[in-house]
């Protein structure tokens, strides 16, 4: 670390007297001692812990894995563990107790967008690195987050002309909770739908939360669509398919194509309800390679738990550690800007396959598939393509591989 | 047209179902009772074990959900509430903590996942209930489709009302709660036994909220926070409807319901639960004390 003037000013806010003491005592204590501390910062209380949790678990695992193994550079990782309490407020609060107080360099976590704006600042303000394992509707472009979920390209970009050419359906109906993700997402969706040649005929949304479903389910039923695109988020989805299936609606006339259920909320609701619906993420828990079933085996075993599920976010939760890791490596330190720069193009063999982390815009290159729900609550990999995909974070505004929005410079608002 | 009409009327049916039992521990016992949303997360959460662990399908499940709510409405009425009719505002507080106590009993497994115990289906997690497969399945009558669970539901609600209106009004017992609720102090003095009666009524109420919790369940997520959202609307109904009136809670489920499913028909859920709360202001303002109302203590 550089102990320049501005430094040193905010050691001595931090730390009042004890900066007088000299550079080397308010140094990273993770370096002097050898071992490397990091932060892991999920909901482990509150309405989003029956998700974080899991997305915790998968990054403990990943860190006693990597120690198991020798550490990184010769040194274990130490994780400190905090609990967010599916509180945006709390995030911030233990983001900063973890950056500033602990002196971390690099956290794990956060599953909402709302937890990881709320963290942002902090982040950016005190330059340290914070890896967000979960799909999220783009727009960003922080030089202190490493995305690892899917962009909405990555989710749509394959889905959308697969629904139009494959399945044959050209009238969407778009239905989503009422926040920015799956407005995001729709407005992507749009603009793939027209540009194939189909049309949308309605774009509705529910509040978050929302479970009466007898109207929009009716209005569905109405509107003459073939096809439901449902951005639907939380225990929303589980009252909307249930809805689905009562007012007599079937996937296999009328499918629903969603991009936020997964595994957990197909559990949730009973398979049942789900069979013949289609989702699009670049993992599923049904990914068949020997790399995937493994990765399912060590996680049950490290839960405990041999009914558990995995999915899209909790497996980038367990590969963010290995990238981190490899970034470390080749770095050949832990500090935010060696982390920043290391991670650049670092390749990771994944349980989902090959994934890359983009040099410009730190997000990273995932492999889109769609899979279709079985009667057993697993799906059943349909589709999927044949290279992992640049992850475009401003698609909805424009972005094309050859005309980035955000590079390693940072966001050109120009552009938008 | 009838298409509308069953909406509106399936959603009324669900306010109902709510209001039903709060129209007794808020309406006729003057106790806000906060934990109402927590005693039909319980009635839900029996049917997910009754499921679970005794096979047991909807149908059993109705009452089971209806004793065990009634039993914890009453443990609440026997340790809080007793010592707090009267004090309206008291009574907001202290069952807004044992809402939160039920809800962490339920994320906690009771306190056994301290010592690594695992129940099925509690604990944190999402849940859900089983619904049997005719009940799913819409039934096609004269170019009407039917949907057997929301028609399930509108009848057990309708059945509940006619149940609760016969106990209150043609029972000696409802003789006696009507009694208390006019005025308690004339009522002991007539020898009626108060404190009996009140537990019993609140007892009552609470397994209303553990059946409305069961059907519930049966097109929503079961979890332990799924009570508070809906505690919400069902003091809605009640305070449209007027405190302590029965009828008046039924007319008052009937009209939100109805204006709920036609104004999401035709533009959207947003807008309709604005126009909702919106008509609500309106009545409360127009008739502050409900659509139909008496003197009460």
């Amino acid at each position: 670390m550089k102990t320049n003037r501005r430094n040193f000013l905010k050691h001595t806010t931090a730390f009042g007297a004890a900066a007088a003491l000299g550079p080397s005592m308010i140094a990273s204590p993770a370096r002097a001692s050898g071992e490397i501390e990091v932060g892991v910062l999920f909901s482990l209380t509150g309405g989003l812990s029956i998700i974080e949790k899991s997305l915790a678990d998968a990054t403990m695992m990943a860190i006693d894995e990597i120690n198991a193994a020798g550490g990184v550079n010769g040194m274990m990782i130490k994780p400190i563990l905090e609990d967010g309490a599916s509180d945006p407020k709390t995030y911030n609060e233990k983001a900063s107790k973890l950056v500033i107080r602990d002196r971390l360099q690099t956290v794990f976590g956060s599953y909402t967008s709302a937890s990881r704006k709320a963290v942002l600042p902090v982040f950016e303000k005190r330059n340290s690195m914070y890896f967000y394992p979960t799909y999220y509707e783009g727009f960003e472009c922080s030089k202190n987050v490493v995305y690892t979920g899917a962009v909405p390209n990555q989710q749509l970009s394959n889905f959308i002309p697969w629904i139009i050419n494959t399945l044959g359906k050209k009238k969407f109906f778009i239905v989503g909770s009422n926040y920015i993700y799956p407005r995001e997402m729709a407005k992507v969706s749009k603009i793939l739908i027209e540009q194939n040649g189909g049309e949308w005929i309605a774009d509705e949304y529910l509040e978050l939360g929302h479970s009466e479903w007898g109207a929009m389910v009716s209005k569905i039923k109405e509107s003459g669509c073939d096809v439901v695109l449902s951005n639907v988020v939380g225990d929303s989805v589980v009252a909307f398919y249930r809805e689905f299936k009562n007012q007599g609606l079937t996937h296999d006339k009328l499918p629903i194509c969603a991009t936020v259920t997964s595994e957990i909320e197909i559990a949730a609701m009973g398979p049942e309800f789900a069979v013949g619906s289609y989702t699009s993420f670049p993992y599923f828990q049904a990914i068949d390679t020997d790399r995937n079933r493994d990765f399912v085996e060590r996680y049950r075993k490290y839960v405990n738990d041999p009914k558990a599920v995995t999915h899209h976010a909790l497996e980038s939760s367990y590969f963010q550690v290995y990238l981190w890791k490899q970034a470390v490596e080749k770095a050949g330190d832990i500090s935010a800007d060696a982390v920043r720069e290391g991670i650049k193009g670092q390749v990771f063999e994944a349980p989902n396959g090959t994934v890359t982390v983009d040099p410009e815009n730190l997000h990273t290159y995932l492999t889109p598939r769609i899979a279709q729900w079985g009667a057993d609550g697993q799906g059943t990999i349909v589709d999927e393509y044949p290279a992992p995909t640049e992850p475009l974070p401003y698609v909805a505004y424009g972005e094309t591989p050859d005309n980035l929005f955000c590079t390693g410079a940072g966001l050109d608002t120009s552009k938008l | 047209m009838s298409d509308i009409i069953f909406i509106g009327l399936s959603l009324s049916s669900i306010l109902l179902l709510i209001a039903l039992g709060l129209s007794i521990t808020y309406g006729a016992m003057g106790v806000i009772n906060m934990a109402h949303g927590e005693l039909v997360m319980i009635g839900a959460y029996t049917a997910v074990l009754a499921g679970l662990h005794l096979g047991l399908n909807l149908f059993f499940a109705l009452p089971l959900a209806f004793v065990t709510s009634g039993l914890v409405g009453l443990v609440i009425e026997r340790l809080v509430i007793r010592r707090l009719y009267g004090r309206i505002i008291d009574t907001l507080l202290a069952t807004w903590g044992v809402a939160i106590l039920l809800q962490q009993l339920i994320r906690l497994e009771f306190g056994l996942s301290f010592f690594g115990i695992h129940i099925d289906g509690l604990g944190p997690g999402l849940q859900n209930m089983t619904v049997p497969a005719f009940l799913t399945q819409p039934i096609d009558v004269a170019g009407m489709t039917i949907q057997p669970y929301r028609t399930f539901i509108i009848v057990v609600t309708l059945l509940l009302a006619g149940l609760t209106w016969w106990l209150m009004y043609r029972t000696p017992m409802g003789v006696q709660v009507r009694a208390i609720m006019r005025n308690p102090q004339i009522a002991a003095a007539c020898g009626i036994d108060v404190r009996r009666v009140s537990a019993l009524t609140f007892a009552y109420g609470s397994g209303l909220a553990g059946i409305a919790g069961v059907l519930l369940a049966g097109f929503k997520t079961v979890m332990p926070e799924m009570g508070a959202s809906v505690v919400v609307d069902g003091f809605l109904v009640v305070v449209v409807g007027g405190v302590g009136s029965l009828l008046g809670t039924i007319l008052a489920a009937g009209i939100l319901g109805q204006i709920n499913g036609i104004v999401a028909l035709l533009s959207n859920d947003i807008i309709a639960r604005a126009v909702v709360f919106a008509v609500v202001i309106a009545l409360i303002l127009w008739r502050p004390r409900g659509l139909f109302s008496f003197k009460s203590r």
